[in-house]
């Protein structure tokens, strides 16, 4: 079974983040939330491994309670 | 007797210019009396380049300002004499750690090795360097100081630069060949010529408090996002000499920054994060915003732009009094061979070059910090709030967490003074052409010794490894040739432990006494390094060739 990832793996961190976030730039919130769903879609199909995939979406499901939120959940 | 650098004032005395107008051309003026000036000041005139240096005031930096002085810096004050006053005085750190609301999510170390002399950072408030190294350039000669000094008037000349000099006792012209603004970000040099320096204002206010008090925390560096005593923003802690530390706390933009220095203001927010009973004092108070600037260009004819006034990044990093200390180091030398005809004007230019990249590494770095700290959109928030709750169990996003980039030296890997590396000499190390010489323990005579201050006593250091077989007498001529040279380079030979070599005259033999300088250098015997007297590597080979370097040597001074 193939484990997901968590180890860095982006040779430069910095670069990739300024990048992210500047490919938002100009759009409303709403295009931008649209913008990450189709972003994490072509990303999980360049992924293919089912079981990754299952382990991100725990893993991202899992700390999904936003920063001021009641303690998280357990999974 | 410990003398008070913040209420210290300095002896104004009547210069001698003032009846003899014009009469002197000085090789170079500095102006400003900042960490960078002085450090400029008392660089050239070690070299023996009659310097004045001229100071709108008569005191030291008002509050600590600058605190985190790192570890190239402090090797460059070791070069002019006062690192180890620095280290002394201040509180050494490598350790940073990061806490998202109540939890840590990660610890960072910016010096795991050992075998440095210097430790990654010291904390210092401003005016303690600034006092050193006054005092030092107050010792030195060929150096003028001149305070209560302020420059009025720039015109420059085909030869010369005049200056008019405002002071107590009235105005004087002053002419020096070259002229080194380092007179901060509001430089008056830089108004004079119509020049600006352009880029990003930061929407967002901070507040800094220092507090003198007996607390337990630990010297390291603490930075919060959105801690339990002040949400929703962060807050720095950082600990200084004399039990102040420094407490930085995001305010917002929206922030009074009148209100928020008024002491009503600042200890409620002390003691939410210290405690109600915690008690302390506060030493100095301000709220600032800040801008990544920088001017296009760093020459402009005979005046060279240094520190603040050449380019100004947001302080999370470190990167702006470091950077402007290394903006010293690379002109010191340059401006030397230029004023003694020992290099063309030309070798300016790659000082611009080279500082100007540096600027913008350290803009970028800064830039993208601040970004981090202070979203600047709604989506970026949420990738920075999502990046901060993955990283306590996620190693790639503590790499993506930025709290700061602390500052480290610029590989100038592409400046023209570097001697591109032959395809058959592969090397295997970090200290490409256009990095800085790497540190290491050895022993000279015996005794124990660091590696970097055997090196750029404002002079080239060519490092040749010795193998155990080599003849000694005669790589010792070879090397002491290049000491003849007219822009000379001084030779260190560095050998394994143990083997029984006299020094030649001119020379310094360096015992590799555990094998780290050749490990750090990727050395076989027969390896040459050349450095710059800035300690920078310009140049190497895996064999010792006279013709290569006299090559080498002239690139590096723009002699070819």
């Amino acid at each position: 079974m193939n484990k997901l990832n968590i180890e860095s793996n982006i040779a430069d961190p910095d670069a990739f983040y300024e990048k992210l976030i500047d490919a938002h730039n100009g759009l409303t919130d709403e295009e931008s939330h649209f913008m990450n769903a189709k972003l994490v879609l072509l990303l999980a199909n360049h992924i293919g491994d089912a079981d990754v995939l299952s382990e991100a979406l725990a893993l991202a499901r899992g700390s999904a309670s936003t920063a001021n939120a009641a303690p998280e959940q357990t999974h | 007797m410990q003398v008070d650098y913040q209420t210290l004032r300095f002896n104004y005395e009547r210069a001698p210019d003032h009846h003899d107008a014009g009469t002197t051309l000085y090789p170079v003026v500095v102006i400003g009396a900042g960490p960078v000036g002085l450090a400029a000041a008392i660089d050239l005139a070690q070299q023996g380049v009659r310097t004045v240096l001229v100071d709108n005031d008569d005191t030291l930096s008002s509050g600590s300002r600058a605190i985190c002085f790192a570890k190239r810096t402090l090797e460059i004050f070791d070069r002019l004499g006062c690192g180890n006053q620095m280290v002394e005085k201040g509180v050494s750190w490598n350790v940073g750690k990061v806490f998202l609301q109540d939890e840590l999510i990660y610890t960072f170390n910016l010096l795991p090795e050992s075998g440095h002399a210097r430790p990654a950072f010291i904390n210092l408030q401003q005016y303690y360097v600034e006092g050193y190294l006054a005092d030092r350039a107050q010792e030195t000669e060929n150096l003028q100081m001149r305070w209560k000094s302020n420059v009025i008037g720039l015109t420059q000349n085909d030869d010369y630069v005049e200056l008019q000099i405002e002071t107590p006792d009235g105005v004087y012209p002053l002419r020096a060949q070259y002229v080194i603004a380092a007179d901060g970000a509001r430089s008056a040099v830089r108004s004079a010529l119509g020049l600006d320096s352009r880029g990003r204002t930061f929407k967002d206010r901070f507040l800094i408090a220092d507090v003198k008090m007996k607390a337990p925390f630990p010297t390291e560096r603490w930075f919060w996002f959105d801690p339990p005593f002040h949400r929703n923003q962060s807050v720095l802690l950082h600990r200084q000499p004399d039990n102040v530390w420094r407490i930085d706390f995001q305010l917002g933009w929206d922030a009074d920054p009148v209100a928020e220095k008024q002491p009503e203001r600042v200890i409620p927010r002390v003691k939410a994060l210290l405690g109600e009973d915690v008690e302390f004092e506060l030493e100095w108070v301000s709220v600032y915003t800040f801008s990544c600037l920088r001017m296009d260009s760093f020459r402009h004819g005979r005046v060279l732009f240094a520190g603040d006034s050449a380019h100004g990044v947001s302080p999370f990093g470190a990167r702006g009094a470091n950077s402007g200390v290394q903006d010293a180091d690379n002109l010191a030398w340059k401006l030397r061979l230029v004023v003694n005809g020992d290099a063309p004007h030309t070798l300016l230019d790659t000082y611009a070059f080279e500082r100007e990249y540096a600027a913008d590494e350290n803009i970028l770095n800064s830039t993208r910090a601040t970004d981090f700290i202070t979203p600047k959109s709604a989506v970026s928030r949420v990738f920075r709030d999502a990046t901060l709750k993955l990283a306590k169990d996620c190693p790639f996003a503590r790499r993506i967490v930025n709290s700061g980039r602390l500052s480290v030296p610029a590989v100038l890997r592409d400046s023209p003074l570097n001697t591109p590396e032959e395809a058959a000499d592969v090397f295997s190390c970090t200290m490409v052409p256009g990095s800085v010489c790497t540190d290491a323990p050895v022993q000279v005579d015996g005794k124990d010794a660091w590696f970097l201050t055997q090196t750029g006593g404002g002079e080239f250091t060519g490092v040749y490894f010795c193998g155990l077989g080599d003849d000694v007498a005669q790589t010792a001529e070879r090397l002491a040739e290049l000491g003849r040279l007219p822009v000379p380079v001084r030779s260190l030979m560095v050998v394994p432990r143990g083997a029984a070599m006299t020094a030649a005259p001119g020379m310094t033999i360096v015992e590799d006494v555990e094998g780290i300088v050749t490990h750090r250098f990727d050395a076989r015997p027969g390896t040459f390094y050349l450095l710059r007297p800035d300690q920078h590597v310009c140049a190497r080979w895996r064999a010792l060739d006279a013709a290569s370097i006299k090559t080498a040597l002239n690139r590096a001074t723009c002699n070819g």
